[in-house]
């Protein structure tokens, strides 16, 4: 889509889904916070149960707060529309559960989140979707791995824990040759940095909880869809073109062409599995999504200053922030991600366990947690915490170390930064 | 629904409902480089309140097979074969009295239409029309050269704004993005197909001006497809030879009047058609 042909980002961080409170005339997004919402009529409410007039039942379902950061996000993503849940594990959980079930097979990248990895590995195998993980920059593996009731190829836009560069339109393409769709998680970008639909992404999800948000105050997901994949041709997805009983026998591709998915999606997964989002965080997040460009550019920026000073430390091994030229995916992510490689990343220091936790100890405007994305700038040592009841040579299996420690690059002054990282290093060493 | 026109499939959304006896027929019309999913809200409700509903696939359009048409007189043509043949296919004895509304491109055939004096047809309704409706000659080379080029500038124009509440078919979907996507579906060449028959309809006035049935404008008060303003010969045509004419003007709104105002579009036809025919039940308000 050109840009010159519609608005422009910032406006669309600002503006796109939102207009004034036609009740009262507020100009910011009220907090909807209403279960539910008065039918005109009865024949209303028929109409709305039944999908022949739009509009807001039961927040579950759908909420004016709610959707506004929808309709935004699919703005910002150039999708048909999105859904907002609870996290976002509900909604990797909500785009898996949609379209595959018992029987169903995902290919997976190797490099997820630890949360991603719990859930395709344990969890979804439980209830009878089994995954195959491959290595993200082997092309091949993603092919071998593709079973006949393979049903969705999945992957970070960057991985765990080394910042792997998805080629988004490599895997694309073995997506789509098998007639499955490429589900990204953009977590770590964000719109600002790439959006994956135009490389050839199907359906994009976001933990909005880190970047999105940004300021480490709420919790929430979104799943969006590109509109681009064809569940009728495919012919793999009986539960998008074939009558579904549990909503009126409605064939989702027939009323809808383009937004089938998410029509199906919050018609179901949203009605049964409940893991939607509160009125209140949209609105904190939506608070968030209006300053993103600005943000994502001081992040960046301030990552950027980080990674190069920790490089050139003597305590530090190595830095896995692909904006670097030491990166296995230097080139690649030159390449899609022109804006910069996000402000998340690991480094090794040359100590030990202990050594790692004195570190992180030692910090004092970094703060030592379990979230990415935030304003503040953070650090985590998995040998201490995640990881801990590995001992080294696990760790290692694991692509981990006893000094690796992941940072998560806020907003402060990139020199007091570096001036903090520079007093734990000197005490790690000691 | 599935049915056979001249040896092609063609495809037609019944809003959930089968077409009935003793109702009368609502046929929608989509526009050029769209399916019959631009009705969605509109076709669902009516064929659940007193109408059965037929909103077409045009030929090489959405899921309809066989060779996109070149000309509107051969749409139309199409048309007055393809509702009696889905009223056979669903096993109605006869074709119901019937209402044809078109969009835009869909306007032109639902006028053209009248000329052909189909028995069942009572009456016709042009949604974001233009008579005649003339395509610029950049946007006619854009849909020739470059269809990318020529969407985004068909999807600016169609739209009146970033914002538009609630949002179809339901919250949370971009009308805008959805608008483009749907543009991308159709196969390569299919617009300048279309945007061609809609430029080369010379007739249009001709038949505005011997209208012997009820027609209604539906225009968009923010239309920089189709403005309201190059409408206004084709109404005072009709107004001249007799016909009962309503005009109602959605005053925010884009040309994708369907998607950016569901509810004062399902108002429109709503209204219009329940002033018609007996059988409609309740009220859109």
């Amino acid at each position: 889509m050109s840009q010159k042909d519609y608005y422009g980002m910032d406006t669309l961080a600002v503006h796109a889904g939102a207009s004034p409170d036609p009740a009262t005339g507020a100009r910011a997004t009220p907090i909807y916070l209403s279960t539910s919402f008065v039918f005109h009529d009865s024949d209303q409410a028929a109409a709305l149960f039944n999908m022949e007039r739009s509009g807001h039942v039961y927040s579950r379902l759908s909420n004016p707060t709610v959707s506004v950061l929808e309709e935004r996000i699919a703005a910002l993503e150039r999708g048909v529309g999105a859904i907002a849940t609870a996290s976002g594990q509900a909604a990797l959980h909500l785009a898996i559960a949609t379209i595959a079930g018992a029987g169903s097979h995902i290919v997976a990248s190797r490099a997820l989140y630890g949360g991603s990895h719990n859930l395709l590995h344990y969890t979804l195998r439980r209830f009878g979707i089994d995954t195959t993980f491959v290595d993200p920059r082997d092309g091949a593996a993603w092919r071998d791995a593709l079973r006949p009731n393979t049903r969705l190829l999945f992957g970070e836009t960057l991985g765990n824990p080394g910042l792997d560069v998805m080629d988004i339109a490599a895997v694309a393409e073995v997506a789509h040759r098998h007639k499955v769709p490429l589900l990204v998680d953009s977590t770590f970008t964000t719109p600002y940095l790439i959006r994956p639909f135009e490389h050839g992404a199907d359906l994009v999800y976001h933990s909005a909880t880190k970047f999105l948000c940004g300021h480490g105050t709420v919790l929430g997901g979104l799943v969006v869809d590109s509109g681009r994949f064809d569940w009728d041709a495919s012919g793999k997805f009986p539960e998008l073109s074939e009558p579904y009983e549990g909503f009126h026998s409605m064939v989702f591709t027939e009323e809808s062409t383009v937004a089938a998915f998410l029509l199906r999606a919050r018609r179901e997964g949203l009605r049964d599995f409940g893991a939607c989002m509160s009125p209140m965080n949209a609105f904190q997040i939506l608070q968030g999504v209006e300053t993103l460009s600005l943000r994502m550019a001081r992040h960046v920026e301030n990552a950027r200053h980080v990674a190069d000073f920790l490089e050139g430390h003597e305590l530090v091994s190595k830095v896995a922030y692909p904006d670097l030229a030491s990166h296995p995916d230097h080139a690649l992510a030159q390449r899609l991600l022109p804006r910069g490689c996000g402000a998340v990343f690991s480094v090794d220091l040359k100590v030990d366990r202990l050594g790692g936790r004195r570190f992180v100890e030692s910090l004092e405007i970094f703060s030592h947690l379990a979230n990415v994305g935030d304003a503040r700038s953070l650090v985590i040592h998995p040998a201490s915490t995640t990881h801990f009841r590995m001992d080294a040579a696990a760790l290692q299996e694991a692509g981990i170390g006893e000094g690796t420690l992941r940072l998560s690059i806020g907003l402060e002054d990139a020199a007091d930064l570096v001036a903090d990282l520079k007093r734990a290093l000197k005490r790690a060493a000691s | 629904m599935k049915f056979s026109v001249r040896g092609n499939e063609v495809y037609a959304y019944t809003g959930g409902r089968p077409l009935a006896e003793g109702q009368p027929l609502l046929v929608l019309i989509h526009g050029a480089q769209h399916d019959h999913s631009v009705w969605g809200l509109q076709s669902r409700y009516l064929a659940h309140h007193g109408c059965s509903v037929l909103a077409l696939d045009l030929p090489g359009h959405g899921k309809s097979a066989g060779m996109p048409l070149d000309s509107i007189e051969q749409m139309a043509d199409w048309l007055c074969a393809a509702v009696p043949a889905a009223c056979a296919a669903s096993g109605l004895a006869q074709v119901p009295a019937t209402f044809v509304a078109g969009h835009s491109m869909g306007s032109l055939i639902a006028l053209e239409a009248t000329g052909l004096l189909p028995h069942w047809l009572k009456a016709v309704g042009l949604v974001a029309t233009a008579v005649p409706m003339r395509v610029s000659e950049a946007l006619l080379e854009a849909a020739r050269t470059d269809e990318d080029r020529a969407f985004d500038m068909i999807n600016f124009w169609s739209s009146a704004g970033i914002n538009h509440h609630p949002g179809t078919p339901g919250p949370g979907f971009s009308t805008y993005v959805q608008n483009r996507r749907l543009m991308e579906r159709q196969q390569p060449g299919l617009l300048h197909t279309d945007f061609c028959a809609c430029n080369a309809y010379s007739a249009g006035l001709e038949r505005a001006k011997s209208l012997s049935v009820p027609v209604l404008f539906l225009l968009a008060g923010r239309d920089q497809m189709t403005p309201p303003k190059a409408a206004a010969k084709a109404i005072a045509a009709a107004r001249a030879a007799g016909a009962d004419v309503s005009v109602v003007e959605v005053e925010r709104s884009g040309h994708n009047i369907m998607a950016e105002h569901p509810e004062e579009t399902l108002a429109g036809l709503f209204n219009w058609l329940g002033r018609l025919s007996a059988t409609m039940t309740d009220t859109a308000d």
